[in-house]
């Protein structure tokens, strides 16, 4: 009844066998997004496809980082644009947390992957039901247009059963955190 | 070794998420979440959300050659940038913040130390050694202050912080750290007080050593 969608599908052909053909459709999808995106705060047009540029070479080049477990396509790559268009912009490093590698000898969970496919589903279903000002202030929140201050006034985003079905592809990683925190 | 039971506050890490928090507090967050499961999940459930919000962008159109710019780059070599590892208790942003090396402590008197990391007139972000049983210099905020636990332990009047706590403060909240007993108590602390700290502290120990 429920598939992985065809953003997932084509990510996992460019991870698992650098098929380019995938990855040019990822590009036909995401690339004029993304400059969308970025353009909306402010940056010009010439600047916004250096960063999209950047960004699908990122995609390509680390598509090992990327597990349908955790995250989705749309998700990770907002990740990797917001840090790179920080660090043109603000011209810092912005410090990100530690790479988890997923534990080879895992078997991938499909019934987790396609739980959190239906989750990002159910997200999208009441992002659309929103208030068009509650709609907006999402918006801006996840564009960076809100300080901190601000996104603490706001309440109700809307990540509830999200986090735990998130927390359960990150379960599998557990024992590497566990590293992380204990060879101190 | 005890679970975290201090974390980093929703709405600090949905700014952190967005790109919208400084690099001093950033720095402390990048580093509780390569250290705890429970906020690294709700940090991806809010990558996830601005996945949703980037899905339903409105498109803008490319020029002619970007696209196939890029696909003629997909087989360029690159050298990867040397991503900075975890060594010892640092986990990988402190790493990548020190450049790789050990911390450069500078004392502060009574055995406590500091090694700077990064520093302007919006905020700083530091390196504290505090001896057990030693108190954390006194240290006024104007704004938020992001301390976390890298190794030992500290309890101040809000309760007790063990490696991997992090506790959140605003300039509404006086209160005294003191490092507890056992290792020295190492924190990452970001503050939105500029440098000052440095030049102040010694006049506040003077009391202390009674000069
Ligand atoms: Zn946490
Ligand atoms: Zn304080």
């Amino acid at each position: 009844l429920h598939a992985l969608s065809q953003e997932t599908l084509w990510m996992l052909a460019v991870r698992d066998t650098r098929d380019k053909v995938a990855f040019a459709a990822l590009f036909d999808h995401f690339a004029p997004r993304l400059k969308g995106f970025i353009m909306r705060s402010g940056t010009g047009s010439g600047q916004a496809e250096e960063i999209v540029q950047d960004v699908m070479l990122t995609v390509w080049r680390k598509s090992a980082m990327f597990d349908p477990q955790r995250a989705q396509v749309s998700g990770w790559i907002y990740q990797i644009a917001r840090n790179r268009q920080i660090d043109v912009i603000r011209k810092e490093n912005r410090p990100v947390p530690e790479e988890l590698h997923a534990d080879q000898a895992t078997e991938p969970d499909a019934q987790q992957m396609l739980g959190l496919e239906q989750e990002a589903c159910k997200l999208k279903t009441a992002i659309g039901r929103l208030k068009p000002d509650q709609r907006e202030m999402i918006e801006k929140a996840y564009l960076g247009e809100l300080t901190h201050q601000e996104i603490k006034s706001q309440t109700g985003l809307p990540l509830g059963t999200i986090k735990s079905r998130i927390r359960l592809g990150l379960e599998k990683l557990r024992h590497e955190l566990k590293d992380m925190r204990s060879d101190g | 070794m005890a679970e975290i039971t201090h974390h980093i506050p929703d709405h600090v890490l949905a700014a952190y998420a967005t790109g919208s928090l400084s690099e001093p507090y950033a720095l402390v967050v990048a580093t509780h979440l390569s250290m705890c499961l429970e906020c690294r999940a709700n940090y991806e459930a809010h990558q996830m959300l601005g996945g949703a919000v980037l899905e339903m962008a409105s498109t803008e159109a490319l020029s002619g050659d970007l696209k196939t710019g890029v696909m003629a780059m997909l087989d360029t070599p690159v050298v990867p940038q040397p991503a900075h590892s975890r060594s010892g208790i640092y986990p990988g942003p402190v790493m990548a913040a020190l450049k790789g090396r050990p911390p450069r402590w500078k004392s502060l008197g009574l055995g406590v130390r500091q090694c700077i990391l990064t520093g302007n007139s919006e905020g700083s972000v530091r390196l504290l050694y505090i001896p057990p049983g030693q108190a954390v210099p006194d240290h006024g905020h104007n704004g938020l202050e992001l301390t976390l636990v890298l190794q030992g332990s500290f309890v101040d009047e809000t309760g007790r912080f063990d490696v991997g706590d992090a506790e959140v403060a605003d300039q509404d909240l006086e209160h005294t750290p003191v490092a507890e007993a056992g290792p020295p108590c190492i924190c990452l602390a970001a503050t939105d007080a500029p440098l000052r700290f440095n030049a102040f502290v010694p006049r506040l120990l003077q009391p202390i050593f009674r000069i």
